[in-house]
């Protein structure tokens, strides 16, 4: 549990840290709160040469919410998100996903941009970004462009972020009606076995939106496109339930690990996606 | 009249004897992270060693380079079996008997096994080396499964003659360590073949790995100049470590000092003695530097020491009416490559043969098969004594498939077959002899506590419900009721590596009424500082808070045998109750000189001797030890001192009825544990706090072990829970609420009637977690799934059972 020697960088604005990526290449790695990168360092899984920190750099952190439209800084940890008043209003399933990440240590470190940037399938994030059709904020020496999350991830690690560019915010529409974010997992501070993050529109009885992603099934997050369409309309019935759900299932590929076989998770990731859409509905 | 009765009752409370919820006095340094281990230690000129491991669980070692390693600036030396052979240190004796190679000698035999040993000038180049030291493995073919291995042509330990004995006896395969029974065979058979009922069932007690907070370590400093080793280290038991040192390094014992500082827990996990402490020995030697090597978690998690692993082979039979009548048990126990279990020499499989349990069972026979496997050694007593566990999570699963089999209530056949008190002494037929108990008291009070009745109610409702489907979460009751022997041991048949089992007190009463007192064991947490100066206070009258206990310096300690087995309090405890009764004893005469009256004239009265009759005339224990120093009284002895070595007569037997109602979610194999209700009989409460801490810890292991923790490995030999996101270790989250109840029945041949509580917990927990999950099932016809109940294999065991159609 010993790193390989890395050289430390604190850059204190964005200019500098992109500087520092362009000079050092495949061989840098940016680092927001560390609570995935230095485990893999100190496990030898990763060797970064280049180790820059993000903490100094201004202009990173803030959560705000604005017409509609909410926006926040990558550096803005887990308990931020949870803390803020404004969002748990704005946005309540930003709150209740957050609150099921690792522990109360670990989210006062870990931020929201090093969850979403990093592409680790097992973070809850990714998953809930494409539920909301968040778009990712990046810099790199060309300047600023914006990724939807339901573009951004790639495979396993491998996403649209270029390897000179930085994500620095993350911004969706204020979401409306009712949601859900439902996690089984083995213990604190594990990865999903299952999740599913569910946002619902309502108008009488019928739903109006849909929108369904799951985490940690698949080598990148899955929004399911099909499962949301197969609600749209309904009244969310136990019929619309079975239906968004056997689509979820058609989209999800997970693979056997110490949480269990392919079988199981198949199984549980169908529970899960119930529960959270019945959730959602009633709230809506 | 009434003072002087308050008076009394002050007193008695200033002496924060037995009995009293004592705060632990450990919990300062603790609690502010002042606490001095091992890790802690920073000597100068100190350097620090890593381990190449093998990343092959059976593999030939061709060649070992080290010269880039070597090449390194900051690295001192890079030991192998080369270098450790003409000291005769690469291979060391195991505490199981086998010998054990301490880096690879020609092939390795597990993964993570010790290769070669870095040492630099700090911990960080000493890592960056472990990446530069070249070796050339082939390939060998793997045997995890021991019933493979039995069986298998592949040669595991090629360093063993064939057909050679064991330390245990004939060893039948180049795989098999030892066949060790007890019990009679012929007549169990007998019985169970004209039974009218018979259960049979295999239970596993899967692999898993005591983990302690700290893991293992040790700084060794050899001082050339005056031929002096200084060895610190995680020990549970320092004494033996020296004597271990001595006669395999040639150093003279006196000029060893060994030291357990402050350990982060150990659970049998820092009994044994490992290649790290041999490395560091040899590398200070051989430097002249002082070496510090601690082991990272993943290195403890896959080489050091795992517990458990037993198949074990039940057959139970009994009347129609319920009345047991015979077992049978043929346990295949896999060691993994070498057998480094931490048993007393004598039982290569521990004290399995009290798996008659609670149960009066008129004949028995176990018999355990040793086999060597490619993963890692060890066997270790993970918070109980030697492999009672697994006996207990047998007896207790084997009790549950008879019940089923006689389609009889679990509770009701306990009931039936338990000993009953005035059986005590009890003489088990598998040779045990149980000192005291009363099983059926504690048993009623355990099902009228968590209102026994009501729960069945409750559940056969909740079946139907879920046939109905209105719900999709059954409940499960999971009862256990466990007898533990602790207390190892009687010298006449226990030892370790030949030294008696027996343990140690010295007492010294300072002139102005204060003491220290020193023992052979070690606390690791069992909070030892607070306890036995409770035992001191009330055997001695000076106050708790006026003792320091000391432990772990084998320079200033007496001789012991150190701290597992729930052996401190049973042994050292006695060894301490009798060094204070031998202070009392010279006290009694010096207070009777200074009340000018005869020796039988005076009384032990809490912290002083009081003339019989006048309670008015007396002199407290602080006058009697300034007199003892201070006063010439004619024929005794100036000063205040005793020591008293302890040989236990017998084991003592905690018991204690456990409860656990649970609620199961049949679609994703989630649990919710509702009530846990833990009543503990360790006899003689001492502190009655740091019962309910022990409890709680011991439930919450309990609770690991049967609900997710586990050492499991792949196809290939790798270790697929190296880290603490796979090996379940509960948090605050995960842990229900406990409720602890007590009942007391002294053991009658401990001084203080003390039996020891620490393990008890997680030998009568497991069974209660374990049989919650398979009552839940009971209406659908369980009979047996094995450990761990983790959530895939909950919801395997419903989709079985055909649950999701």
């Amino acid at each position: 549990m010993i790193p390989a020697p890395f050289d430390y960088y604190r850059p204190t604005d964005i200019a500098g840290v992109i500087a520092l990526l362009e000079e050092h290449g495949d061989d840098a790695r940016v680092m927001a709160g560390g609570h995935s990168l230095i485990p893999m360092m100190k496990l030898r899984m990763a060797e970064v040469p280049h180790l820059i920190d993000l903490q100094d750099v201004a202009g990173l952190d803030g959560i705000s919410i604005e017409g509609g439209t909410i926006r926040i800084g990558a550096m803005a940890t887990q308990a931020d998100l949870i803390d803020h008043a404004g969002l748990a209003e704005a946005a309540p399933i930003l709150r209740e996903a957050a609150l099921q990440i690792a522990d109360p240590q670990v989210r006062y470190m870990g931020t929201l941009g090093g969850n979403v940037a990093n592409g680790d399938p097992g973070n809850d994030m990714p998953g809930l970004m494409q539920c909301l059709d968040a778009q990712f904020t990046l810099v790199g020496p060309d300047g600023e462009r914006s990724v939807a999350a339901r573009d951004f991830y790639e495979a396993a690690y491998m996403t649209e972020r270029a390897d000179e560019e930085v994500l620095t915010s993350v911004s969706f529409a204020a979401p409306a009606g009712g949601y859900a974010y439902e996690k089984q997992k083995r213990k604190i501070g594990d990865y999903a076995t299952a999740a599913a993050a569910v946002q619902l529109g309502k108008e009488g009885a019928q739903c109006t939106a849909a929108s369904i992603a799951m985490t940690n099934l698949s080598d990148v997050p899955v929004w399911s496109q099909a499962a949301g369409a197969a609600l749209q309309g309904t009244s969310v019935d136990e019929t619309a339930i079975k239906a968004a759900v056997e689509a979820a299932l058609a989209d999800i590929d997970p693979t056997e690990d110490n949480r269990g076989p392919v079988a199981f998770k198949r199984h549980v990731a169908g529970v899960i996606l119930t529960r959270a859409i019945q959730s959602a509905w009633a709230r809506a | 009249m009434k003072d002087e009765v308050d008076n009394r009752e002050e007193r008695v409370a200033n002496l924060k004897g037995m009995g009293c919820a004592r705060k632990r006095v450990e919990d300062v340094r603790f609690t502010q992270g002042k606490g001095n281990y091992v890790d802690d230690i920073k000597l100068p000129g100190m350097l620090h060693g890593d381990f190449v491991r093998s990343p092959y669980a059976h593999a030939r070692v061709k060649s070992i380079n080290i010269d880039a390693a070597m090449a390194l600036d900051g690295v001192v030396a890079v030991l192998t079996a080369k270098d450790l052979e003409p000291l005769s240190l690469h291979w060391m004796p195991t505490l199981a008997g086998d010998k054990q190679m301490v880096l690879a000698d020609g092939k390795v035999l597990f993964q993570g096994q010790e290769v070669a040993f870095v040492v630099a000038r700090d911990r960080y180049v000493a890592a960056d080396a472990v990446e530069l030291v070249e070796v050339d493995y082939e390939e060998l073919p793997v045997l995890i499964d021991p019933f493979e291995a039995i069986k298998s042509d592949t040669v595991l330990r090629e360093d063993l003659e064939d057909g050679a004995d064991g330390a245990h006896g004939p060893r039948r395969h180049h795989n098999h360590i030892f066949l060790w029974e007890e019990g009679d065979k012929a007549a169990t058979e007998e019985v169970i073949d004209s039974a009218e009922v018979v259960a049979e069932e295999m239970v596993y007690y899967h692999r898993t790995h005591p983990c302690p907070l700290e893991t293992c370590g040790a700084v060794a400093s050899m001082d050339k100049v005056n031929g002096k080793l200084t060895l610190y280290g995680t020990f549970q038991a320092p004494h033996v470590v020296r004597t271990v040192a001595s006669l395999l390094s040639g150093i003279e014992e006196h000029n060893i000092r060994v030291v357990s500082p402050d350990i982060g827990g150990g659970f049998g996990n820092k009994v044994g003695v490992y290649p790290g402490y041999v490395c560091s020995i040899v590398a200070s030697i051989v430097t002249g530097q002082p070496v510090k090597w601690v082991e990272d978690r993943m290195e403890n998690l896959m080489a050091t020491a795992f517990a458990r692993d037993y198949w074990m082979k039940g057959k139970i039979s009994a009347t129609k009416g319920g009345k047991i009548t015979g077992l049978h048990c043929h346990v295949t126990a896999d060691h993994g490559a070498f057998d480094a279990c931490a048993d007393p020499t004598k039982y290569p499989a521990g004290f399995f043969h009290i798996c008659t349990g609670s149960y009066d069972i008129p004949v028995a026979y176990v018999g355990v098969d040793g086999v060597y496997t490619n993963k890692a050694p060890g066997g270790v007593a993970y918070r109980c004594s030697f492999r009672v566990t697994e006996a207990a999570y047998f007896i207790e699963r084997m009790i549950e498939v008879l019940a089923m089999e006689l389609n009889m209530d679990a509770a009701e056949l306990r009931r039936i077959n338990f000993i009953r008190k005035d059986q005590f002494p009890y003489q088990s037929a598998l040779g045990w002899e149980y000192d005291s108990g009363d099983y059926h008291t504690a048993w009623d009070k355990a099902l009228s506590s968590v209102g026994y009745d009501d729960l069945r109610r409750e559940q056969a409702e909740r079946v139907e419900a879920f046939k109905r489907g209105e719900t999709r979460k059954l409940m499960g009751v999971g009862l256990s009721f466990f007898t533990e022997i602790v207390g190892a041991g009687p010298v006449k048949n226990c030892d370790i590596l030949g030294m008696g089992m027996f343990d140690s007190c010295e007492i010294r009463i300072h002139p102005t009424g204060s003491a220290i007192a020193r023992l052979g064991t070690i606390s690791q947490g069992q909070g030892h500082a607070t306890t036995f100066a409770q035992i001191l206070a009330t055997e001695t009258g000076i106050p708790a808070d006026s003792i320091t206990i000391e432990e772990g310096d084998t320079d200033t300690a007496p001789y012991g045998l150190g701290t597992y087995g729930s052996r401190s309090t049973p042994v050292a405890g006695a060894a301490t109750a009798l060094a204070g009764r031998k202070i009392r004893a010279k006290a009694q005469m010096i207070a009777a000189y200074l009340l000018e009256v005869h020796d039988d004239d005076v009384e032990f009265d809490v912290d002083r001797f009081v003339l019989k009759g006048a309670p008015e005339r007396f002199k407290t224990m602080k006058e009697i030890a300034y007199a003892a120093y201070n006063q010439a009284i004619p024929g005794i002895e100036p000063g205040l001192e005793a020591v008293s070595y302890y040989d236990p007569p017998n084991m003592t037997y905690p018991f204690g009825a456990y409860v656990c109602v649970m609620d199961v979610d049949v679609d994703t194999g989630t649990t919710d544990i509702r009530q846990f209700y833990a009543l503990d009989d360790c006899g003689t409460r001492i502190n009655p706090m740091v019962i309910e801490g022990q409890v709680h810890g011991g439930l919450t292991e309990a609770l690991a072990i049967a609900m997710g923790q586990e050492i499991a490995y792949d196809d290939l030999g790798n270790c697929k829970t190296g880290t603490l996101m796979d090996f379940f270790i509960p948090t605050a989250w995960e842990t229900p609420n406990y409720v602890t109840d007590h009942t007391e029945t002294p053991s009658p041949h401990h001084p203080i009637g003390a039996k020891g509580v620490g393990e008890s917990p997680n030998v009568g927990g497991v069974p209660a977690f374990s049989n919650a999950v398979h009552d839940a099932f009971r209406a659908f016809g369980l009979r047996q799934a094995h450990m761990p109940h983790d959530h895939w294999r909950i919801w395997k065991i419903a989709n079985d059972l055909g649950l999701h159609d």
